[in-house]
């Protein structure tokens, strides 16, 4: 025993190893009254470190070559020794990283943890959220199927009509005129190396931010400004570990349990985790009747089929589209409120965010289907698809969240926060 | 064996609905019975793997069926050496595009893209069509470039279309009805496509028994860490007040 403790002598005078372990785990002190919206931080993590792993494992088997690529993912489900199980857990992963991040997203908009204090470690998580749509979208080319392949199209496409650089910056993209064996390459050397390196460089900084500032809770109180004269400790704080630890081992294995239902039961859930039509090797002469993207894309695809295009350009859409993804950087100066939590706001803020929560789920489901999924309207609205009418509807409630965030954020009838947190 | 009978009996009767979308009929495979799927295979390889490959199944995986090697060589085999090696064709892919119009597609893993419901469908609905190069059309894929390679069993139909006034919208009918008989009963017919089917299923995804049965253990397994996580969590939780 003592010679393990010299050990760590040595090491903590060379290194700040039980610093760190203090400073992130044993003495990170908590909030005591984290709910089940607080699991999903960690379950993110546990997230990204499976498609890492499992990410590795697939990269030793499968061609970034477009002549073999399709061929090859198929060798990894049949001659590999368990390769199917690997490959569809990256599958599977990848759409319950999004569910996992979603969720978590939700939880600051319910309890406002993107509020002062808070707002660089919000940046960082809209950031990281970021670096996942690209990685998604470069990781879905490589199976080299129909949907890889004019998903991609369309994607790029859409860099296109950018005002002035569009076709040269589409063409840069592609490293082609279409989407071909060198797009393939340079999307796998984005997914497995570039913007992994830029995503854990940003996790890291995500979770400094948070042990800088401390957690947000669902009070949406700071327990800092409670402390224990003599020790210094938030009252109301408990350390991470063992408390958080404990705890969020349920999470995880609650968490396996769904994940695995999935990947033993359902890997392909309904074509909402890996479409039929990928299953068909890309072929660019042949274009699918319906393209669509994974569903976590889909409320923004929506977005953009829903503006019109002007002038005979289709920049709006786009334009309307990033700014969808990028609106939510100004989310901490938007929310004018006196109270964090949804707990104490009014009827006014919980009103809007039902309302944007159902526009992102209508726009999300409208987004997998084809615009003439509900038929048209008559002649007296010029024969519009209805799903179109729908779907501009709810883009404007999605903007209006966030436009009109700081007049009625500053309206609204909050209750007054408590003093302590509540359990 | 009942359900599989009365599936059989009633599958021509829900078979060709109105509209331009085309009512699939279901195939009901039973991904379990290997004496189907083995049956399948033989069909397969008899009937399809001359102009269809099957590129990423290999031979000796069909041990999976409880088949031997040897008799895989034996019975199944016609193009390979080597019992390891995949179902590929001979036949080029120029020379295919001339006879047909297109490449025929590998069927590996045909029934994950197109379902096993919408290949039990397509492979009973071919017609005699005398203004298509093949003299064969397809009800399930219109204008399809394949002439009916299973017409000695199946024999020929041809298409009726019946329009009649219904709440006064004209209603098009369409109908298979039958030519001239093949080798194989009408439900004697259906059986082999169920076996076809099952086999393309059971191709699409040969691991797909392995992967049910581990899931079970999974899940039980996880079922029970559940237990002492939350026994843990209990314990420790209980000094926070």
């Amino acid at each position: 025993m003592n010679k393990l403790k010299a050990l760590l002598n040595w090491v903590d005078e060379r290194f700040p190893l039980t610093a760190n372990w203090k400073a992130h785990l044993a003495e990170y002190y908590a909030p005591k009254n984290f709910n089940f919206w607080y699991f999903f931080g960690s379950l993110a993590m546990l997230a990204l470190v499976m498609q890492i792993v499992t990410g590795i494992l697939l990269t030793m088997h499968y061609k970034p070559d477009a002549g073999q690529a399709f061929a090859s993912v198929e060798y990894i489900m049949r001659d590999v020794p368990w390769g199917w199980l690997i490959r569809y857990m990256h599958s599977t992963g990848s759409s319950l990283f999004f569910v996992v991040v979603y969720l978590h997203m939700f939880r600051g908009l319910l309890y406002g943890s993107y509020r002062k204090p808070r707002e660089l470690l919000w940046l960082f998580g809209v950031l990281i959220y970021l670096c996942m749509m690209a990685e998604a979208f470069f990781g879905y080319l490589l199976p080299w199927g129909q949907m890889s392949f004019w998903g991609a199209q369309v994607i790029v496409n859409l860099f296109g009509v950018v005002p002035f650089v569009g076709p040269d910056l589409a063409l840069w993209l592609r490293g082609d005129y279409v989407i071909s064996d060198a797009t393939l390459n340079r999307f796998f050397a984005f997914h497995v190396i570039a913007v992994p390196l830029v995503l854990l460089g940003l996790v890291a900084a995500h979770v400094l931010a948070l042990h800088e500032v401390g957690s947000n809770n669902p009070d949406g109180i700071e327990i800092k400004k409670k402390k224990d004269p003599k020790t210094g400790i938030p009252l109301d704080g408990i350390p991470f570990h063992p408390y958080y630890v404990v705890k969020d081992i349920v999470g995880v294995v609650v968490f396996l349990m769904v994940f695995s239902a999935i990947v033993f039961f359902g890997p392909e859930m309904g074509g909402y985790f890996l479409e039929q039509n990928n299953f068909i090797p890309a072929d660019p002469l042949k274009t699918p009747a319906h393209i669509a993207p994974l569903w976590y894309f889909t409320p923004f695809y929506s977005i953009l089929r829903a503006v019109p295009p002007l002038l005979g350009s289709q920049f709006p859409g786009v334009l309307a589209m990033g700014l969808s993804v990028m609106i939510f950087f100004l989310l901490p100066w938007l929310d004018r409120g006196a109270v964090k939590s949804i707990r104490y706001r009014g009827l006014i803020y919980k009103g809007a965010l039902a309302m944007f929560v159902v526009a992102v789920l209508i726009l999300g489901y409208l987004g997998t289907e084809p615009t003439n999924l509900w038929g048209q309207f008559g002649s007296w609205l010029g024969g519009a698809d209805r799903a179109t009418v729908v779907a501009r509807i709810f883009t404007v409630i999605y903007f209006l969240f966030f436009l009109l965030m700081p007049w009625y954020t500053r309206i609204d009838k909050t209750k007054p926060e408590p003093e302590r947190v509540t359990s | 064996m009942r359900r599989l009978f009365f599936a059989v009996l009633f599958a021509p009767l829900v078979a060709i609905a109105s509209g331009d979308e085309l009512q699939l009929d279901r195939a009901n495979i039973d991904s379990r019975d290997a004496i189907s799927i083995q049956r399948g295979a033989r069909v397969f390889v008899n009937y399809c793997l001359n102009c269809h490959a099957a590129s990423a199944m290999r031979y000796n995986r069909l041990t999976d069926l409880g088949l031997t090697e040897q008799q895989i060589k034996e019975n199944l085999m016609f193009t390979a050496d080597k019992v390891g090696d995949p179902m590929t064709i001979s036949a080029g892919r120029k020379d295919q595009r001339q006879w047909f119009g297109v490449e025929p597609p590998d069927l590996s893993v045909v029934a994950r893209s197109r379902g096993t419901d919408w290949l039990y469908t397509f492979l009973r609905t071919f017609y005699r069509d005398e203004k298509r190069p093949s003299g064969w059309n397809n009800l399930a894929f219109p204008n399809v470039g394949m002439p009916h390679a299973l017409w000695q069993l199946q024999g020929s139909q041809v298409l009726k279309t019946e329009s009649e006034e219904h709440d006064g919208h004209k209603v098009e009918h369409k109908k298979l009805v039958p030519e001239r008989p093949g080798s194989l009963s009408a439900l004697e017919y259906d059986k082999l496509t169920r076996d076809l089917v099952n086999f393309l299923s059971y191709m699409g995804e040969p691991e797909k028994t392995k992967r049910l049965q581990i899931g079970i253990v999974v899940l039980l397994f996880l079922l029970l860490l559940l237990v002492p996580a939350w026994l843990l969590k209990r314990e420790y939780w209980k000094d926070v007040h």
